[in-house]
């Protein structure tokens, strides 16, 4: 057994895990944060997407030895205190950008990690940036949508929201 | 009386969202609850070969590895009295049975031959390496051609026959069928084997209770239909089970029903007299989850010089894969729908299904109609370039004019309303056919590499088949509780479609109760023992007309006893949706809220729904993609889609089904195959290599709205949760052949690979050269 | 899918690493981002005793110039290569190249090093390197050497790396002025190459052409001779061996390997 210490979604963590033990594996069975799930095992399909010291990586494939002294965002700890969701998982939302939601929490951090690097996404950097998420529901369409919308209520966004409809 | 607008066909945001979003679905694999402490984990060893018998199986080290409490084997469910399952239907050939645990054969890479239950989750898949299987070769019969032939033998020894069955009589064939046609087309196409790949794989959690009664966390696409499969897998009675439905990470038709690792696990659970749980890796899910399609079509089509279709015959033969499943069935859902949405004088199709030395073919997305459509739309355009004919103009002249009472084809199929013709001009206008065309003629002229390629489909398909006896139907109940909320009960089992939203958005609408206040629940055979679950695109039509129709007689009900406490006539009395309350008529301020009626007495109704039959959607897409001659390599890029499947509830989420059923259709035209090699292994049992579409190869959608609504149920709606998967695939695969067919190819089977696009110009090119 | 168990060490500097190496044997693999290494111990096709993760040596990480190379330290990752300034403006094909690795997450995990040390015939890297006329540096218990990409790798997944041996840096020629192409085909964006070719002045280096990464030096001599791009990109499969899958046979690979090569010639990079 090897300790890590480490902090996930602002919290500091400690534990003895068996070297072998996957980074998604700790999140879920140790810490009980089930978000991130594992779609593929062979580095594919992204839906174990979390952030390591902000940069989005698949946790299927890294260990969670490798974790320690990082920080790990999930899912999870993109929801403010008060419940607020990012500006991501509420573009997710509001353009219909999850079905069956396996992928979703996957897609959301790798958006995340997307759009630090790239607050001005085009609609192929969009698409390029998520090449390594699947989704097998939404035909990504509305997966594109979302993070565009993000992109522009992240930089003081321009587009105006739906117009309420007034008699 | 305040009107308020309807919340009906408004983009209405879903309400499931915001726990997705955030802490992530609960999934089978994540399902925590006390009847599930200290599960054990079960592992399947599985064949590493198509056809083998199996001499001998040596658990002897795997039961010394670290925390491994059992393996069992066919012997051991054999001892418990279980036994083989015979095929779903009494026309199939009945030797053809699949054992829980594979007994003396294996006959596809992937089949389970042993049980491993540990400890810990980690512990399984190193015990599983421990299990010591000799396999005596047996000849593997990889292909439909291989089963037919019966030059690699049988897959069932006492089976007599690779065929498990047919539909329609080859035998009746008319030799007449092309008499008076100028123009006959033949041709052989496959419509491949693809996987239905659900992001989430197969996974379940099983308990015992002290009172003897199973409970099973299975993913599935209706408890009810599971409960079934797995009490009859385990010889059990329904009252000792129970299904619980968690989150479901996706579908497309491969959750119905249990698999036999979900008997086993069960099983198993009983046996060690603990819960047990079972996750399968993507690698099994590929190699065990039924595959779709995998039909090979011989199409011939024939008519007149001007493009008018007189004669088309479609010649099926289904691949079941090892053991006949759904698959073997499918056939017979293609044939029902042969012409497609065209008016052919003289058709004929009939089917053969053959086992072969793969894995099991199932329901996908569709499930037979898409290889009708295929097939239907393949052969439109095979003839219009044969008869030197506009392939939009072939079809115009062929499409069946627009009816509103129901129009019955030669094979029995009662098409409800349609209105194809006006379908493919809103498709053709929208994508500017004409400019697309001018631009096609452009880039031939110039002999630019990347050379433009139109595609159309028009497709009719059958949806909303029934969960009971009788008409299509289903049951929906809705109970108004004192404090102003309401619980709906569904006999669907909605797996991203968004049912808890739109379910609400009915009752709503009806007793005007905010649809945060509703709560919408499935999947648990204690609360919902009957019902039909989610699976061809029935549920709006059937549990959500169920639902309203409960919403209605609810307010019935209510109206007795809203008369009793305001003492007043009932039918003096109007319901104000903008309150919520009964008041009289002509005297608003005599009221009452309609959730204060539940106060003395629980208000509920359980309703059935009952439809005159199934529906028709239909619709046409337009594809255009680009090819790169020297390469072979397709690039789509717009595709443009009319999908009419009546009236629109939410349109939000009717275009995430299109968009979604769009994206698979034309990923099996151009991209994704399930691939075996001659001895039947499978090359394509990761995600690594079977080419699952990523966002980079798909293009935005352009979606047109149209509703022509049916007249089946009081909603107007059709199904739509295939539409897009039928239309998708004929038009991108005519949009790539479309796209060389300057340079003289004709037909490129599915997926139109980059070797496969260049060997065809190479072929034609060279033909041309001779 | 899990690995096998095995024993976890940290090297703090690389001659800790090399101490390890010597210390565990065989038995042991280096870990630096783990994208070559760990998806083979999940479907335990590499089941080592021990991983001595390198990770976090600072000596191993970095982009630097040396002369007229730059230099760049083994556990540099994909991404840091992808958005290097320096390499952008001082050697652009490498800065592509990274970029075209795997996707986002992998770029965010995987090394240079570790896709050299891996070996893979289709990977973007080991081709790139061998296109730039690179080196790598390699630290053995005997002192460091200098191996040329053309003497690097001797078969698919197998280089002259001995197992005591650490790959700590690589080294490329610095000019930001030399024309370069580069095409790799996919059929899906995250895909390995069906085969890929890189191309930096005069040398030409494909993927998936054959058991390593190789050059194409018939279409360079030709070039060389005064053929044009054209005609020299037609000899592009000469002296390649290239293997066939379900997605493309030998002569397909080939005709893919001239038609991309002239691509790549004339400078188009995709």
């Amino acid at each position: 057994m090897t300790e890590i210490k480490l902090t996930v979604n602002g919290t500091a963590r400690s534990d003895e895990v068996e070297p072998r033990l996957l980074l998604v594996h700790y999140l879920r069975e140790n810490l009980g944060l089930r978000a991130a799930n594992v779609g593929c095992d062979t580095t594919s399909c992204g839906a174990c997407t979390v952030l390591l010291d902000g940069e989005s990586v698949k946790s299927c494939t890294v260990l969670a030895v490798q974790a320690n002294g990082r920080s790990v965002t999930t899912a999870e700890g993109l929801v403010a205190e008060d419940g607020t969701m990012s500006a991501v998982q509420q573009a997710f939302r509001e353009h219909h950008g999850l079905q069956c939601g396996f992928c979703t929490p996957g897609m959301v951090m790798a958006s995340t990690s997307l759009l630090a690097e790239n607050p001005h996404p085009t609609e192929q950097e969009v698409r390029e940036g998520l090449e390594g998420n699947f989704c097998r529901c939404t035909g990504y369409h509305n997966i594109v949508r979302a993070v565009l919308a993000a992109a522009d209520k992240l930089s003081g966004g321009s587009a105006p929201a739906e117009p309420e409809v007034t008699a | 009386m305040s009107m308020r607008g309807s919340i009906l066909g408004t983009r209405v945001l879903r309400t499931e969202d915001p726990g997705f979003l955030s802490t992530g679905g609960v999934y089978a694999e994540d399902v925590q609850d006390e009847r599930l402490a200290g599960a054990c984990y079960v592992h399947f060893v599985r064949s590493t070969v198509a056809h083998a018998k199996i001499s001998g199986i040596d658990v002897s080290a795997a039961l010394e590895a670290p925390g491994v409490l059992a393996v069992y084997t066919a012997r051991d469910l054999a001892d418990a009295g279980l036994k083989p399952l015979p095929p779903m239907m009494p026309n199939m050939n009945q030797a053809m049975k699949q054992p829980l645990l594979a007994g003396d054969v294996v006959r596809f890479v992937g089949e389970p031959v042993a049980a491993v239950v540990t400890e810990e989750m980690y512990q399984g898949e190193d015990a599983i390496e421990l299990v010591d299987v000799d396999y005596d070769i047996l000849p593997a019969v990889a292909t439909m051609h291989q089963a037919l032939s019966g030059e690699r033998g049988l897959v069932f020894a006492d089976a007599g026959t690779n065929v498990v069955c047919t539909f329609g009589d080859a035998s009746a064939s008319s030799p007449d069928l092309f008499d008076g046609c100028e123009v006959v087309v033949s041709e052989v196409i496959q419509n491949q084997r693809v996987a239905p790949a659900p992001m989430e794989s197969r996974s379940g959690a099983a308990a015992w209770g002290e009172d003897g009664r199973l409970t099973a966390w299975i993913p599935n696409q209706g408890a009810q239909g599971t409960k079934g499969a797995i009490t009859g897998m385990l010889g059990l009675k329904p009252e000792d089970v129970r299904i619980i439905t968690p989150d479901v990470g996706g579908a497309f038709g491969a959750k119905f029903g249990a698999d036999t690792e979900h008997a086993v696990l069960c099983w198993v659970a009983r046996q060690l007299g603990r819960p047990a749980r079972w996750s399968e890796t993507r690698n099994e899910n590929l190699l065990v989850m039924p595959h779709g399609r995998a039909q090979e079509q011989k199409i011939t089509i024939g008519g007149t010089k001007d493009g008018t279709v007189l004669a088309y015959r479609i010649e099926i033969t289904q691949d079941c894969g090892a053991y006949p499943k759904a698959g073997a069935f499918l056939p017979s859902l293609t044939r029902l729908m042969t012409p497609g949405p065209y008016h052919i004088p003289r058709a004929e199709s009939w089917s053969t299904s053959v086992v072969t030395n793969t894995t099991p073919v199932g329901a996908y997305r569709g499930a037979g109609r898409p290889e009708a459509a295929a097939a239907v739309d393949r052969a439109i355009d095979l003839f219009a370039d044969a008869a030197g004919v506009d392939p939009a103009d072939v079809r115009r002249k062929n499409l069946l004019p627009k009816f509103t009472e129901p129009h019955t084809t030669a094979f029995g199929a009662k098409y409800d309303s349609g209105d194809y013709a006006t379908a493919l001009e809103k498709a053709l206008a929208a994508a500017d056919y004409p400019g697309l065309l001018a631009e096609q003629a452009k880039r031939r002229a110039s002999g630019d590499p990347l050379q433009l390629g139109i595609g159309l489909s028009s497709y009719v398909e059958i949806t909303g088949p029934g969960g009971e006896a009788g008409g299509p139907n289903e049951n929906g109940t809705v109970e108004v509780h004192p404090d102003g909320t309401a619980t709906v009960l569904t006999g669907t089992s909605p797996h991203g479609q968004g049912h808890q939203t739109v379910w609400a958005m009915l009752v709503s609408e009806e007793l005007g109760i905010p649809i945060e206040k509703i709560t919408v629940k499935w999947g648990d055979t204690d609360l919902v023992p009957k019902g039909g679950g989610t699976g061809g695109s029935r549920s709006l039509q059937l549990g959500g007309a169920a639902v309203q129709q409960a919403s209605r007689e609810l307010l019935d009900v209510a109206r007795e006893r809203a008369a009793a406490a305001l003492e007043a006539a009932p039918a003096d009395l109007v319901f104000d949706t903008e309150t919520s309350a009964f008041s009289v008529k002509g005297d608003p301020d005599v009221s009452v809220p309609l959730s204060s009626l539940a106060e003395s007495e629980r208000l509920f109704v359980r309703s059935v729904f009952t439809a005159p039959g199934p529906t028709f959607p239909f619709g046409s897409h337009v594809a255009v993609v680009e090819v790169d001659t020297e390469t072979g390599k397709v690039f789509l890029r717009r595709v443009v889609t009319v999908d009419d499947a009546g009236t629109v509830m939410n349109p939000l989420l009717a275009e995430g089904q299109r968009h979604g059923g769009i994206a698979q259709g034309a990923a099996q035209a151009f991209l994704e195959e399930v691939v075996y090699d001659d001895d039947g292994n499978p090359l394509t049992a990761t995600f690594a290599d079977y080419p699952f579409l990523s966002a980079t190869e798909v293009p935005s959608f352009e979606l047109v709205d149209m509703e022509t609504p049916t007249s089946y149920n009081p909603l107007g709606a059709k199904g739509i949760g295939e539409a897009g998967s039928i239309g998708a695939t004929p038009a991108v695969q005519n949009a790539v052949i479309d796209a060389v067919s300057h340079l003289g190819v004709t037909h490129i089977d599915m997926p139109t690979s980059p070797q496969r696009v260049w060997r065809a110009i190479v072929a034609a090119s060279g033909s041309k050269e001779a | 899918m899990i690995p096998a168990s095995f024993d976890y060490e940290v090297a703090d500097s690389a001659a800790h690493a090399l101490a390890l190496l010597a210390e565990r044997g065989e038995d042991a693999k280096l870990l630096a981002g783990g994208h070559s290494l760990l998806p083979m111990m999940k479907v335990r096709l590499a089941q080592p005793a021990v991983l001595i993760d390198i990770a976090r040596v600072p000596e191993l990480a970095g982009i630097r110039v040396e002369g007229d190379e730059v230099v760049i330290g083994a556990t540099t990752r994909h991404a840091d290569l992808a958005n290097s300034e320096l390499l952008k403006a001082e050697v652009p094909i490498l800065a592509y190249a990274a970029a075209q690795v795997g996707d986002p997450q992998i770029r965010h995990r995987g090394t240079i090093g570790g896709s050299l040390a891996h070996a893979d015939p289709s990977a973007d890297l080991p081709m790139t390197l061998l296109a730039l006329g690179g080196s790598v540096e390699i630290s053995g218990p005997s002192g460091v050497r200098v191996v040329g990409a053309d003497d690097f790798f001797t078969g698919p997944f197998e280089s002259v790396l001995g197992p005591d041996e650490l790959l700590s840096a690589v080294r490329v020629p610095r000019d930001g002025s030399v024309r370069w192409g580069y095409q790799k085909f996919v059929r899906r964006a995250n895909d390995w190459a069906i085969v890929g070719v890189a191309a930096y002045g005069g040398r030409v280096a494909l993927a998936s052409m054959g058991g390593t990464p190789l050059r194409a030096t018939a279409t360079e001599e030709a070039l060389k001779s005064g053929a044009s791009i054209p005609d020299a990109a037609q000899l592009a499969a000469e002296g390649t061996s290239p293997g066939y899958d379900f997605h493309a046979d030998v002569d397909y690979r080939e005709h893919l390997a001239r038609v991309l090569t002239r691509r790549a010639l004339e400078g188009k990079a995709g």
